[in-house]
């Protein structure tokens, strides 16, 4: 379970709190302007950011000490997750090895995960040799080695076109699933969140709300995320 | 981390240190009036080869910005070569040309003019341009591929004329660039030892480094010396200080093709473009093409002991390249990551002290202990890697921070670090600017000619040495083969060390 514990993140002229918890294998959007936060609160949890005050915890302890290597947590970033100079295998055994020693047993392990993502045969390939989609591949094919309970998307797929992007999330679905991994997905596309997210964090006005269900947030959305979506309510 | 740390304050240290060693050493605070013509004569021509450099760069620049023809990037390319070429060969080369027996002299005396002698003031001044007309071209030509295409675009779509566009678009770029671009130059021309050494001379024509050379080894005057020293590293010290405050354009690296801007202007100013270029190519090839057609005859008669000052100097250099190189990376990673500025603060601190003046520390520092000709060789070694870091970490800190800022979380976040980093990651992302870095460093130590000759005996000279040597004594023909000899090492230990790691990088 993951804990925002009365957490206030401030850099220059910016200042977010948030204070919830999200259960184990829940799937949560956040939503809400570009420059709200979101980006931050997702760093701040892979531990690039420190909190100015409150505690961030992962089933009851406290994160602040631990490197972001060693944090229960795999992150993606919008885009450059992938050394373009090293091979697909390489930089998928980076999520077993840091030292990047591969075995026969981890070699066999990547084959497995490349299979999973639908990129068998592509481990030779350097990333530069891929579409974005296969980029985006990857980059799920090594979460899913790392394992780790938390996974954290910093909009990773935003380059993608709608229907390659909601193909990307349905497998992000599928490898939390199997990790049994509680998901965070920052979005600026509110039918991402709508599609993949259980539950919604509003980012507004140096606030992250509390996670609500998000067809309900959605039905009813209050003044922020209305301003945020610029349409006559859509109350239906 | 720490180990930047420890770096930075062994260069400190070793800069301050030679500085406050030196100022123990001056018996005497009072300057003869030699002294001061010495002070007056480095200045004016430092003054002078700048102006003159920069000013010459602005219509070469242009023409090289607004122009396009065949052989444009080879001939902006082979811009950035005299900075690593060694002083003297260039000097020969101007000796060719120039020279009592030049095509220059001779023209003149068939027409009837007096002849024209390269040495002294304007002969310092010709020789600090020809290396720095390249750099202040490069650098402008930056400046100018910066002013973002769209203003152009703008500008034609607007017709405003070519005279409103200097004003508008290009002007305020100039006015921006080049006070730092002079300074710069300035600085160089201050620590231009082997010019002043072969071209200059005489007591009307003596910069501070050569009386420091001087009283060193005719006069063997440690307290003159000294206080010489130190007069030359204030003034350095006191640029680099007003240098530090100016936003520094940059030279050095690649990336200068840039898009044509569609302005050609035709006419008069397509002409005077032309005539820019042609005469800047001119300037910067017809010295070195006949020092090497004289040098070419040469190599079947080669003086005694070329092949052991080769070898001393590939030697040299090669260890130098490699401390510097590794020192470089090391703060430059620091940098890169640090907030607070003082590593690369004390990266740059080399540039305050010119080689006469770390040599001159470090020569009265270990007299006690060792004999000069047989410290001769590491001396070199270090004080080239040390002069050469500010340079290398100028080239090594925007990569380092454009790693750090597309892949230094991700690396982080998968526990990627140490040793393991280094290998898979820094090394490989950084492997072209290393390589050329290394081939700089190389380069440039091995064209060296100026702590070398405070410590070389008789026997033991690298090839720069011989090169001064010989012109000193009036073999020009042998001069001219040595120096062919030391530009090929140079250029191919540079090439072998940025091309492999291109090749490196690439695999």
């Amino acid at each position: 379970m993951l804990t925002l514990d009365r957490l206030v993140l401030t850099q220059e002229g910016f200042h977010l709190s948030a204070d919830w918890t999200v259960p184990l294998g829940q799937k949560v959007g956040l939503i809400g302007a570009s420059g709200a936060g979101k980006s931050t609160l997702l760093l701040a949890l892979a531990g690039f950011v420190a909190p100015t005050s409150g505690r961030i915890l992962w089933d009851g302890k406290d994160l602040a000490q631990v490197a972001p290597g060693n944090r229960p947590a795999t992150i993606l970033f919008q885009d450059q997750n992938l050394f373009p100079h090293l091979t697909i295998a390489q930089n998928l055994c980076l999520g077993l090895s840091p030292r990047l020693q591969m075995t026969q047993e981890m070699a066999l392990k990547i084959d497995r995960a490349l299979a999973r993502v639908g990129l068998s045969g592509l481990g030779l390939r350097k990333p530069g040799q891929l579409s974005g989609g296969q980029q985006g591949r990857a980059a799920l094919a090594r979460a899913l080695l790392r394992a780790r309970p938390l996974l954290l998307l910093d909009e990773p797929f935003a380059a993608l076109g709608p229907a390659l992007r909601a193909e990307m999330l349905a497998l992000v679905a599928e490898v939390a699933a199997e990790t049994q991994a509680t998901v965070m997905l920052v979005s600026h596309d509110p039918q991402d969140i709508q599609g993949f997210a259980d539950r919604t964090v509003l980012v507004a006005q140096g606030a992250a709300n509390a996670p609500v269900e998000t067809a309900a947030l959605f039905a009813h959305p209050p003044a922020a995320l209305r301003a945020y979506l610029g349409e006559k309510s859509p109350k239906k | 981390m720490t180990a930047a740390r420890a770096i930075a304050a062994g260069i400190a240290a070793l800069i301050l240190g030679s500085a406050a060693l030196l100022a123990g050493q001056a018996q005497t605070w009072a300057l003869l009036p030699a002294d001061l013509a010495a002070v007056r004569f480095t200045l004016t021509q430092a003054a002078l080869s700048a102006a003159a450099s920069v000013v010459l760069a602005i219509p070469v620049s242009r023409a090289l910005f607004r122009r396009r023809f065949a052989g444009r990037s080879a001939l902006i390319g082979l811009m950035a070569a005299p900075f690593a070429l060694p002083f003297v060969v260039a000097v020969l080369g101007l000796l060719t040309i120039f020279g009592r027996s030049g095509p220059v002299n001779m023209a003149l005396a068939a027409l009837g003019l007096p002849p024209f002698s390269i040495y002294g003031l304007h002969g310092v001044v010709m020789a600090n341009v020809f290396f720095n007309l390249p750099l202040a071209t490069r650098m402008l030509l930056h400046g100018w591929q910066n002013i973002p295409t769209e203003r152009f675009r703008l500008a034609q779509s607007l017709s405003m004329p070519p005279s409103a566009q200097f004003r508008h678009l290009e002007w305020p770029m100039l006015r921006a660039q080049t006070p730092g671009i002079l300074v710069v130059i300035f600085l160089v021309c201050l620590t231009s030892f082997a010019i002043s050494l072969t071209l200059g001379g005489g007591p009307k024509s003596s910069t501070l480094e050569l009386a420091i050379y001087q009283s060193l080894r005719f006069d063997y005057d440690l307290g003159r010396a000294s206080l010489l020293a130190i007069v030359q590293f204030s003034i350095c010290a006191g640029v680099t200080l007003i240098a530090s405050r100016l936003t520094l354009p940059d030279g050095l690296g690649s990336g200068l093709q840039g898009f044509a801007p569609m302005m050609p202007a035709k006419g008069w100013r397509r002409s005077a473009d032309i005539v820019w270029i042609s005469l800047a190519a001119l300037y910067l090839f017809a010295p070195l093409c006949a020092a090497m057609i004289k040098g070419l005859p040469g190599l079947a008669d080669l003086p005694n002991g070329v092949a052991a000052a080769l070898a001393r100097s590939v030697a040299v250099a090669l260890g130098s390249s490699g401390l510097c190189t590794g020192l470089a990376l090391c703060l430059a990673l620091a940098a890169a990551q640090d907030k607070n500025r003082w590593i690369e603060v004390a990266a740059m601190l080399p540039l305050a002290a010119s080689g006469l003046v770390l040599g001159t520390g470090l020569f009265i520092a270990l007299r006690p202990v060792a004999r000069p000709e047989d410290i001769a060789l590491p001396i070199t070694l270090l004080v080239n890697a040390v002069l050469a870091l500010p340079f290398l970490v100028r080239l090594l800190l925007p990569a380092a921070r454009q790693m750090n800022a597309n892949y230094g979380q991700l690396a982080q976040s998968l526990g990627l670090s140490g040793a393991a980093r280094l290998r898979y990651v820094t090394v490989p992302l950084l492997a072209r600017p290393i390589g050329y870095g290394a081939g700089l460093a190389a380069a440039l130590s091995m064209g060296d000619l100026g702590v070398i000759t405070l410590f070389a005996g008789q026997q033991g000279a690298t090839l720069p040495l011989l090169v001064q040597q010989l012109i000193g004594a009036y073999r020009m023909d042998q001069a001219a083969a040595v120096a062919l000899i030391l530009v090929l090492a140079s250029f191919t230990l540079f090439a072998l060390l940025d091309y492999g790691a291109r090749r490196y990088a690439d695999t």
